[in-house]
Formats: structure tokens, C-alpha cells, sequence
């Protein structure tokens, strides 16, 4: 016994409400980011993740009420990845409550903005999402490399190597989607997630893919995965986060019931 | 009503446990202060932190706040949180060595040594992140309610290690058996986070609320 292998739902926000489709028989509205954060705590959900999508930057102030509120009335740990490029836009997310911010862009654009943050913060709230593509051919090496903009924009970096470094500098969690696999209901890509779990001293966060609760169990058995981050399949109610940990517990994962 | 004060020395964001406490406080005041006579007239203090165990130390020293720390754990109940719990001790291995407030006699040290000894540890992940569980050494007037082996909240790659048994209050699996809570007459200390360990943390706000501060 011991340390649990954590769920986390992860809900997309655009100008402070919950898109992409979350949809509860029971629930009064369903683009309310904190009642929606609220059904996950009570379904046990080890942590929530918002994604900011919000396009147009007066708009991100939005977001920081949000935490604000959710942190009022759920105690779980929150991240907040999303259009995050200054010190200060990491300070208003903390200061309203956040856990933890995750660092996408900015970190490919200016890897020394991760140390920064690192140095300000402590390495515990700094998350480095990586979004990676595998690139190699059928017969070569499996290789896999960093993509931004959504997973459009090759930068030629290895995602590995990526990693490591993004750890060097003081990353105290990967977050890691393999944009092959995001939205495809297919699994997550086990192979990344695996050589980057053996790769990196902190915890790793397997991210794209999940179509069902199996999927699930093979992040944290054959990806290696400290904790399984999952969408649509909370969101439609197919499942509940419960049931995601009934599953797992039933596989022989240590979970937190 | 009694009132609780949570010591604002500009280590990290005071938002979560304000919110958490006051989830529990019923009709008792919480506030976050960094005044010493506000702090030293509450009936209770709560003593946070996150961040590195260097700048905690010269915040407290700055602000004057480390004597105000010492005072309540002479005086009334006090509750250290993560970063507030290591500084109790007499040192922390972090930042090439910093010396702490003594409170507690031991002191704080990284995972890397004791796991590298832990042969049938596996590969455990630094920090040491997430939902694991809170075994209660004896009875504490702080664990009232709470399931012996109930999971917290932890993130931290430093732990206490303090010199007498007595103080430990409870241990919690990580490669070898780390203290997890201390505690000693009036201060009760906490490496995880009760603020973000939902139903459990919420328990021990509460109890904490209640606590006369003696065991």
C-alpha cells in the first residue's frame, strides 16, 4: 500500500464556461465550469484540470474567477494550463486558488521561462504539458517529437530529450498528450508514455485517447503512468470518476476510494 | 467564538486554507494576518508555506513573524502545514543547509538518500505527489473522525525526520516510513495539505477548530 495512482478530469474553458460538450442527467447547467468541478469532487476525482482555450486575452481574467470560486468549494488540487507566458499570469492563478499551472507554449518558445517559474514558484505548481507526434516510420525506431498550436506545428524537437530537459529545469510534473491519439477514443499511446515515465524522476500524467475504463488501467500498468487524465468519457456521463476507480481498483491499481 | 489566524509571511498563496477553513469554521473567525498582534490575540494559529525552506526562513526572520511563531507554539494551538511543518524542526538539508526555529527537535532531510536504501522500493517519483495514506501512531484528540490509514494530499521532496518517536503522530509510506504528522503538547504539524484533501482534510480543519491543544 501506498501511494495512489490518481484520475483527473480535465474540462476545456473558453471565456469561463465548460465547452466541448459535458453533459450530467442532473445537472442544472451544464457549461458551469464550478458545478461541473463540483460533480467531480463528489464523484472523487483526485484533481481537476481546466484547460483555458480562450482566445482573445481580455478575456483570461475570466478564467481567474473561476478558480477563484471553484477553489472556494472544492478541496482537491486544481491545475490550470492554458496561455500562460509571464511570471504574473502564474501569480493571479496561484493567488486565486490554483494548485498547479501547466506550461505549454511558452515553454517551447522560452525554456528558460519554465526555470523561472520554477525559481518563483517552487517546482510542486509547475506543470510542463507536452504535446508530442510520433514521427518515425513503420520499420525505423519509435521517435516522437514536440507539436504546438494543437498539435499542428512541428518544432523538430524530440519529445524524450524534451522531457528531460523541461525536468532540468525544474518541472515538477509532465503532462503528457500524445496528439496522435487525443479525441480518438483509441488509448493512449503507451509506448510515449512508458519511455517518458522511465525517462523522468517526476510523476508523469498520461493524456489522450481514453475511450474506455481499460484504457485507463493500461496508462498505469503497461504506460507506467502516475496518473491518467481523461475528457469525454466523464463528460457524457458514460462513466463516473467512481466507476473509473472501481475499475482500476478491480486491476490491482491502488486508488484513493 | 474563538478566531484563527493563518500567518501571511509571503510564502505562497493563503486563498486555498482561508477557503478550507472557513468551510468548517462555523461562527469562529478565520483570518489571514501577517500583524503580530493580531496573530498573538487569536485563539488559534495556522502556520503554511510552500516554496524552498531558504526563502521561508529569511521571510520569517524579515517580518519579525519568526519570534510570533515561537510565541504561539509556547502558548496556544498551533497548526504547521507542509513548508510550516519542516520549519518547525532544527534544520532542513534544502538549501545546502538552513537552520529552522528548533520547535521540534530533528530534522528535515531529501527522499533521494532514504529511497536509494529502500531496496524494495522500485522507482518512486520525486516529489512525492498525490493521495497517499496517513497512518496514526496513538490516539490525538486531531483524529477524531478520521479513518486510521486515510489517504492526504502531499507534494513535497523533503520530509521530517524528528529525533524522538514521541513526536510522531502519524507515518506514511514513501520508500521507507516517513513521519507524516508530528505532534508535541499544543502544535500539531502536517506535511500534506488538509486544504486540498477534500473529505479527510476538511475533518482535521475542523477537529482543529475545535482543539483545546491538548493531547
Amino acid at each position: 500500500m501506498g501511494l495512489a495512482k490518481r484520475i483527473i478530469p480535465c474540462l476545456d474553458v473558453d471565456a469561463g464556461r465548460v465547452v466541448k460538450g459535458v453533459q450530467f442527467v442532473d445537472i442544472r447547467d451544464a457549461g458551469d465550469p464550478v458545478e461541473i468541478a463540483r460533480r467531480y469532487d463528489e464523484q472523487g476525482a483526485d484533481e481537476i484540470t481546466f484547460l483555458d482555450i480562450t482566445a482573445s486575452s481580455d478575456q483570461r481574467e475570466t478564467m481567474v474567477h473561476v478558480v477563484e470560486q471553484v477553489a472556494g468549494e472544492v478541496f482537491i488540487p486544481l491545475t490550470v494550463g492554458g496561455g500562460i507566458r509571464e511570471v504574473a499570469d502564474i501569480r493571479r492563478l496561484l493567488n486565486a486558488g490554483a494548485d498547479k499551472v501547466g506550461i505549454n507554449t511558452a515553454a517551447v518558445s522560452k525554456p528558460e521561462f519554465v526555470r523561472e517559474a520554477a525559481g518563483r514558484f517552487g517546482s510542486q505548481c509547475i506543470v510542463v504539458s507536452i504535446d508530442a507526434r510520433q514521427v518515425s516510420n513503420a520499420d525505423a525506431p519509435l521517435r516522437w517529437e514536440i507539436f504546438t498550436h494543437g498539435g499542428r506545428k512541428p518544432t523538430g524537437i524530440d519529445a524524450v530529450e524534451w522531457a528531460q530537459r523541461m525536468v532540468d529545469y525544474g518541472a515538477g510534473e509532465i503532462l503528457l498528450t500524445s496528439m496522435d491519439r487525443d479525441g480518438t477514443r483509441d488509448g493512449f499511446d503507451l509506448a510515449l508514455t512508458s519511455i517518458i515515465s522511465d525517462t523522468v524522476d517526476v510523476p508523469v500524467i498520461a493524456s489522450g485517447g481514453v475511450g474506455n475504463l481499460d484504457h485507463l488501467v493500461d496508462g498505469v500498468l503497461r504506460g507506467r503512468a502516475d496518473a491518467v487524465l481523461a475528457a469525454s468519457i466523464f463528460h457524457f456521463g458514460e462513466f463516473t470518476v467512481g466507476e473509473a476507480k472501481q475499475h482500476m481498483a478491480a486491476a490491482g491499481i491502488e486508488v484513493r476510494l | 467564538m474563538s478566531s484563527i489566524a493563518i500567518i501571511d509571511y509571503g510564502m505562497g498563496n493563503l486563498h486555498s486554507i482561508a477557503k478550507a477553513l472557513e468551510h468548517v469554521a462555523g461562527r469562529n473567525r478565520v483570518r489571514v494576518s501577517s500583524e503580530r498582534d493580531d496573530i498573538l490575540a487569536a485563539d488559534r494559529v495556522v502556520f503554511p508555506g510552500v516554496g524552498a525552506i531558504r526563502d521561508c526562513m529569511s521571510e520569517l526572520q524579515r517580518t519579525g513573524l519568526d519570534e510570533v511563531v515561537m510565541d504561539v507554539a509556547r502558548s496556544k494551538p498551533l497548526l504547521g502545514v507542509c513548508l510550516g511543518m519542516q520549519a518547525l524542526l532544527d534544520s532542513s538539508e534544502e538549501n545546502q543547509g538552513i537552520p529552522c526555529l528548533g520547535i521540534i527537535p530533528g530534522r528535515v532531510q531529501h527522499f533521494t538518500e532514504s529511497i536509494g536504501q529502500a531496496a524494495t522500493a522500485g522507482r518512486l517519483k520525486i516529489p512525492h505527489m498525490g493521495w497517499n495514506q496517513v497512518q496514526q501512531q496513538g490516539t490525538h484528540p486531531m483524529w477524531r473522525d478520521i479513518r486510521d490509514g486515510s489517504r492526504f494530499y502531499f507534494v513535497h521532496s523533503y520530509y521530517v525526520a524528528p529525533k524522538a518517536d514521541t513526536d510522531v503522530a502519524a507515518t506514511t509510506p514513501y520508500g521507507i516510513d516517513f513521519a507524516s504528522v508530528i505532534a508535541r503538547d499544543n502544535v500539531f504539524a502536517v506535511q500534506f495539505h488538509p486544504e486540498k484533501s477534500q473529505h479527510a482534510g476538511l475533518g482535521l480543519l475542523s477537529n482543529f477548530v475545535n482543539w483545546n491543544g491538548e493531547s
